[in-house]
């Protein structure tokens, strides 16, 4: 099972992770992250399935993916 | 080495050559053109690389990018084409690039014409660009010192980080004159830190822009940084020669071409018994205060003499007498700077001061 | 499969775009394409002012800051000075089509080695979204804010269309609005490095990558904004490749 790994801290928000998510594994949050924005959240119920799509659509760097 | 007869402009390009210069990017103006021709062919030879630009904007920051690169870079213009340099020359000062650029002056603003004139004082020695820079500007007056200023600049250049400017005059880079060529050099492009090469793992990040971003906090510490840098050029640069000026009761200052008229006018005068001397600034920026410190009380009066309508360079002139010396200004526009009108003006001098 | 952020990619800073820009994907793709290459110790960038400029900051390479543009042309310079160095230019839409439109022109006619990459908002991103070139017609800008009227403002330029009649190395138009374009825009800027140093000329990639802060719409609707709107005026895909496909 693939693992998708989020760096909170760098996150501005923009959600571009979770519009391409396929499994709705990203989602957006209400919480405000170090920067001042509402950040992507992970909803640990659901299974990554490793595709990639959340970190090519990444600006900030901020998600990796692990097998 | 045996002199050779060369014009002006080519015996320029050629001691940049010598100097180590491999890069040029340049556009076609009149009077520089053979600048450009001469490169075009000779740069081949010597293994550089001579780039006819789009325009001297392009010219000019295609230099940037071989500057940064190391090279030392050579670009050249005249008039209408050194104002689109400016843009360049702020961003070779704000970045701390040295490379040498050469305005060949003609006559006049807008247009104006192709022939001899020294109508861009001001655009030369105030920084033409925008911001705080000045620029060391050197002012040869024949085909032998502009070889011999021209393969000094670039080292003058690397010296301070910083882009040296070379200001002739349509006479001087189109007359043929004896010249004796120095020896050719080869510049290596790595030879200095600040050279721009690709990172290697584990090194820092290296960037070339404005130079204050380099220092953390550098907007605090840039001001010191660019007054210690411009203060040292003031004190240790000035450049000039005085002609007879030890007993002189009127001095001229003159630079490029007429500082040769003034030349003649000096020895027209002296045969009248009239004590005429030159301080010719070789250095317009920083402008050679300390010739003036050395004037002897004899001095009654001070003459500017430029081929310009506004006497461009007077004002610099009362600074450096501390405006004790009355200052007079003899120009010519459309025709030829005059031995015989500076004699006349001098005995009318004589007379009021 | 794993995904890993490059190790070209400068993680100890964070450049301050605005959410859901483009650059920061364009950046990634970038050091990704030269990661694979195994070129690393041979790039160097050239920026333009303006957003662009933040580059340097998520890049590791070392840098020339061009003046707004003439990014190109001191690419060009640079590239002299080092030629056995990739050299890579970002100027954005307004610095390569508007003030630098002669510097993108000329590099393409004299075929200057180096590869430009423009990244493509439609808009003037740092002062504020003002038209450029490339904003489509009927786009609202802030110096057409009634929309980008032809008649009144010309027409829109596609670098495409005049960079297609010349002979330069390599001609694309790619994307970073889904995973997919992303992936594709990396391959461009991957073949476009490999014709530099095979020493076939000039390469240019126009980007078309989202603005959602000056076309005043939410980043996700920005990524469909490009799909609907932007790249039906600016098509994607590749015009010139003169070595063609190796």
């Amino acid at each position: 099972m693939s693992k998708v790994i989020v760096d909170f801290k760098r996150c501005k928000g923009c959600f571009l992770c979770t519009s391409v998510c396929p499994k709705g594994v990203l989602i957006p949050s209400t919480q405000l992250g170090p920067k001042g924005f509402e950040i992507v959240q992970q909803d640990e119920e659901k299974e990554c399935i490793g595709c990639g799509a959340c970190y090519k659509m990444c600006p900030d760097y901020c998600i990796e993916i692990t097998d | 080495m045996a002199k050779v007869l060369m014009k002006g402009n080519e015996a320029l390009a050629e001691s940049c050559l010598r100097a180590g210069c491999r890069f040029f990017s340049g556009y076609p103006i009149t009077p520089q053109t053979e600048i450009l021709e001469y490169l075009c062919w000779r740069m081949d030879e010597v293994g550089g690389k001579c780039v006819q630009t789009e325009s001297e904007l392009a010219g000019v920051n295609m230099l940037l990018g071989a500057a940064a690169g190391g090279m030392r870079a050579l670009t050249t213009t005249s008039g209408p084409g050194f104002s689109l340099k400016q843009e360049g020359i702020s961003y070779l000062c704000g970045s701390d690039l040295p490379a040498v650029i050469v305005d060949v002056q003609r006559i006049g603003d807008a247009l104006g014409d192709i022939f001899m004139g020294q109508g861009d004082y001001w655009q030369l020695t105030r920084g033409g660009g925008h911001g705080d820079y000045r620029t060391i500007v050197l002012a040869p007056e024949s085909v032998q010192e502009s070889v011999d200023l021209a393969y000094g600049a670039f080292d003058l250049a690397e010296k301070y980080r910083h882009p040296v400017l070379i200001a002739t005059d349509a006479t001087i880079g189109q007359m043929i004159e004896p010249v004796e060529l120095p020896e050719m050099k080869e510049h290596d492009i790595d030879t200095y830190d600040w050279a721009l090469k690709p990172r290697e793992e584990g090194e820092p990040q290296r960037a070339i822009w404005n130079r204050y971003w380099d220092w953390e906090d550098g907007g605090h510490k840039y001001p010191a940084y660019c007054l210690e840098k411009y203060g040292k050029m003031e004190a240790e640069e000035q450049r000039w020669e005085s002609v007879q000026a030890d007993d002189a009761e009127i001095v001229m200052v003159a630079y490029g071409t007429s500082a040769r008229v003034a030349k003649s006018a000096i020895v027209r005068a002296r045969k009248e018994g009239i004590k005429l001397g030159l301080i010719r600034p070789i250095t317009l920026w920083p402008f050679p205060k300390k010739a003036f410190d050395e004037l002897g009380g004899q001095v009654k009066a001070i003459l500017d003499v430029e081929r310009n309508i506004l006497g461009q360079m007077k004002d610099d002139v009362i600074l450096a007498t501390g405006n004790k010396l009355p200052v007079e200004f003899y120009g010519e526009y459309w025709d030829n700077m005059s031995e015989i009108k500076i004699v006349e003006i001098a005995k009318e001098m004589l007379s009021k001061y | 499969m794993n995904f890993t952020i490059p190790k070209d990619i400068d993680m100890t800073q964070q450049a301050s775009w605005c959410p859901g820009c483009g650059h920061g994907i364009i950046c990634r793709i970038i050091t990704e394409a030269v990661e694979e290459l195994g070129v690393s110790n041979k790039v160097l960038t050239v920026d333009d002012v303006a957003c662009g400029q933040f580059g340097q900051f998520a890049m590791k390479y070392n840098t020339v800051m061009g003046a707004h543009g003439r990014t190109i042309a001191t690419a060009a310079g640079l590239k002299h000075a080092r030629p056995d160095c990739l050299v890579i230019a970002r100027p954005g839409d307004g610095s390569a089509y508007s003030i630098g439109i002669e510097s993108t022109l000329y590099s393409a006619i004299r075929n200057d080695n180096i590869l430009a990459i423009v990244i493509n908002n439609s808009v003037f991103g740092m002062t504020g979204g003002q038209m450029s070139p490339a904003t489509l017609p009927g786009m609202k800008t802030a110096t057409s804010p009634f929309g980008r009227d032809e008649k009144k403002n010309g027409s829109m330029l596609d670098i495409t269309k005049i960079l297609s009649q010349t002979d330069m190395a390599y001609l694309a138009r790619g994307a970073v609005n889904t995973p997919a374009n992303t992936e594709k825009t990396k391959k461009m800027i991957k073949k476009a490095l490999e014709k530099q140093m095979n020493g076939e000329g000039f390469c240019l990639i126009d980007v078309l990558s989202m603005c959602p802060t000056n076309w005043k719409m939410s980043e996700i609707d920005a990524c469909e904004f490009i799909k609907t709107t932007q790249s039906k005026y600016l098509p994607l895909g590749e015009f010139i490749d003169k070595g063609g496909d190796k």
